[in-house]
């Protein structure tokens, strides 16, 4: 399988502080990766080094075999890279639509506003209001719902479940299997791991900026004790 | 003849025109003021000095090349913008992220650079600029006589502010001004050229001033000095309808235009400072300003 996106000893830093040490990642063409790791590691950063929001990298990032480093960060969507950030990023003075219409379309098989509003009908239904005036989980859905309409071919996903009640983090499992249907790849960081085990293919654990192992969705079980004492969860 | 408060009605219909004909510059001015100001973080002192080069585009497009007021109204506030456009390029993007002050200071700076020129080659006295024949003269409302010039100064501006108004609230190019005046890094992240956009913005506020400038022609005349009187007032509009709020600037332009004419009627030793006491007394009970969200 070819790699999609392909880091190789990745550096960055905020400012002063050096916040990733030669970081490697793979991620293949329609797989689901989860970043694991506790707070303070740079799974957040990994996420905004990608992007270019973090300009200050060294190292290596190729999407689809293009050099990213040197592309400015107005077109790394164009590149087909779309980002939902920790912070979800609903913007309050745009209502719900205007929130979903913002990001231009950059490639091909984007949803159609149809098929979104099919996806998550309350956002059809509270499509005038405020985007902020959304419960958290619908602004969830919405952030993640603007970057499908863009049709960008792989999804950085920054801890989606963050402080969702059950039924909201599970609908969001639903969204994520069916993107999965669709072929968008997508590279989650997340605490949950009950919830990234049901959607993920693969995981990543990264301590002090660097990955320290990965395995497939298959060896979880055997590594709960171990995860359980690494994240200190 | 009627009265109303032992004022004659035409006296107060008159002086009710002329605070809604400088209502109608300082919305156009405190307009883009806050357009500028939402986008840019960026306290647009050289505002005055754009609005007097306005002015003086319409009157050397004239004096030069014979180019009449209709003209100059489209052409004056495009020439500006792009001199908006090539000073944002070259100097206020330097500014962004800093202390809000670099930006004040030179825009100051640049507003009294502007005013030195155009006063070393045409003294601090006005040059005349004719209205166009086409509004020469005025109507008789019946209740009172209106410059027919007077008239269109108002319906132009609102014309303009509410078209602007219209591009930044209902339109994909204003979503996108406005999502970035929340988190711009954000809107550039989903492929939107933010650099750019704040290069136009600058350009739409200077242009604003500009077409400002031409209408004020015929009414102050041309004078380098014309922008540095206005400017202080815009401000005061600006403080009180709140910084960064485009229909806020808009309605307290007009409001206050309004409150300094009938100020003229009633208190007319006052007209010129009352302005200044609604702003202290809006910063007392309303820091963030009539239509400004409280941080």
């Amino acid at each position: 399988m070819a790699a999609l996106l392909d880091i190789k000893g990745l550096n960055a830093w905020y400012g002063e502080s050096h916040v990733l040490h030669g970081l490697d990642m793979t991620i293949h063409d329609g797989e689901t990766v989860t970043i694991l790791g506790r707070n303070g590691v740079g799974k957040t950063t990994t996420l905004r080094t990608i992007t270019g929001i973090i300009r200050s990298r060294k190292g290596q990032i190729r999407f689809d075999g293009k050099d990213m480093l040197s592309v400015p960060l107005h077109r790394t969507a164009h590149h087909g890279i779309g980002y939902v950030p920790e912070e979800r990023g609903i913007f309050s003075s745009l209502n719900v639509l205007e929130n979903l219409m913002l990001p231009p379309v950059v490639g091909k098989n984007g949803m159609s506003v149809e098929d979104i509003f099919e996806l998550f009908p309350n956002l059809h239904e509270r499509r005038h209001s405020p985007g902020t005036r959304l419960s958290g989980g619908e602004q969830q859905m919405l952030a993640i719902a603007r970057i499908l309409r863009t049709g960008v071919r792989m999804l950085l996903l920054d801890e989606p479940t963050e402080g969702l009640a059950p039924v909201i983090v599970q609908r969001i499992g639903e969204v994520l299997k069916k993107l999965k249907e669709r072929g968008l790849t997508v590279l989650l960081v997340e605490q949950n791991f009950r919830f990234a085990s049901r959607v993920a293919d693969r995981f990543y654990l990264m301590d002090h900026g660097q990955v320290v192992s990965e395995f497939p969705v298959g060896e979880l079980p055997d590594r709960m004790d171990t995860l359980h004492h690494v994240l200190g969860v | 003849m009627t009265m109303i408060f032992g004022i004659p009605l035409p006296a107060l219909l008159g002086q009710l025109l002329i605070g809604l004909i400088n209502g109608s510059f300082y919305a156009l001015l405190s307009l883009g003021l806050a357009i500028i100001f939402g986008m840019l973080r960026i306290i647009n002192f050289a505002h005055g000095a754009q609005y007097m080069l306005g002015a003086f585009s319409a009157y050397l497009l004239l004096t030069f090349t014979g180019i009449g007021y209709w003209g100059a109204l489209i052409l004056a506030p495009i020439l500006v913008g792009i001199l908006g456009v090539v000073i944002e390029r070259l100097f206020l993007r330097r500014l962004y992220g800093l202390d809000p002050l670099y930006g004040l200071l030179f825009t100051f700076g640049l507003a009294l650079t502007l005013e030195g020129t155009f006063r070393y080659f045409y003294g601090s006295s006005g040059q005349p600029y004719a209205a166009p024949a086409a509004l020469a003269g005025g109507t008789n409302l019946g209740f009172m006589f209106m410059p027919n010039y007077r008239g269109w100064v108002v319906v132009a501006s609102l014309i303009v502010c509410i078209g602007t108004w219209f591009l930044i609230e209902k339109t994909k190019l204003g979503a996108y001004l406005r999502a970035a005046t929340e988190n711009a890094t954000l809107v550039q992240v989903f492929g939107v050229n933010v650099p750019v956009l704040l290069t136009l913005t600058y350009g739409l506020g200077v242009a604003l001033a500009a077409f400002a400038g031409v209408l004020a022609a015929p009414v102050y005349q041309v004078s380098p000095l014309m922008g540095s009187n206005i400017i202080i007032i815009v401000f005061a509009v600006v403080v009180v309808g709140g910084m960064g709020s485009i229909m806020g600037a808009i309605v307290t332009g007009y409001l206050l235009g309004i409150a300094e004419g009938l100020t003229k009627v009633f208190y007319p030793e006052a007209s010129s400072i009352v302005i200044f006491v609604i702003m202290a007394f809006v910063l007392l009970l309303r820091p963030a300003g009539l239509f400004g969200r409280e941080a």
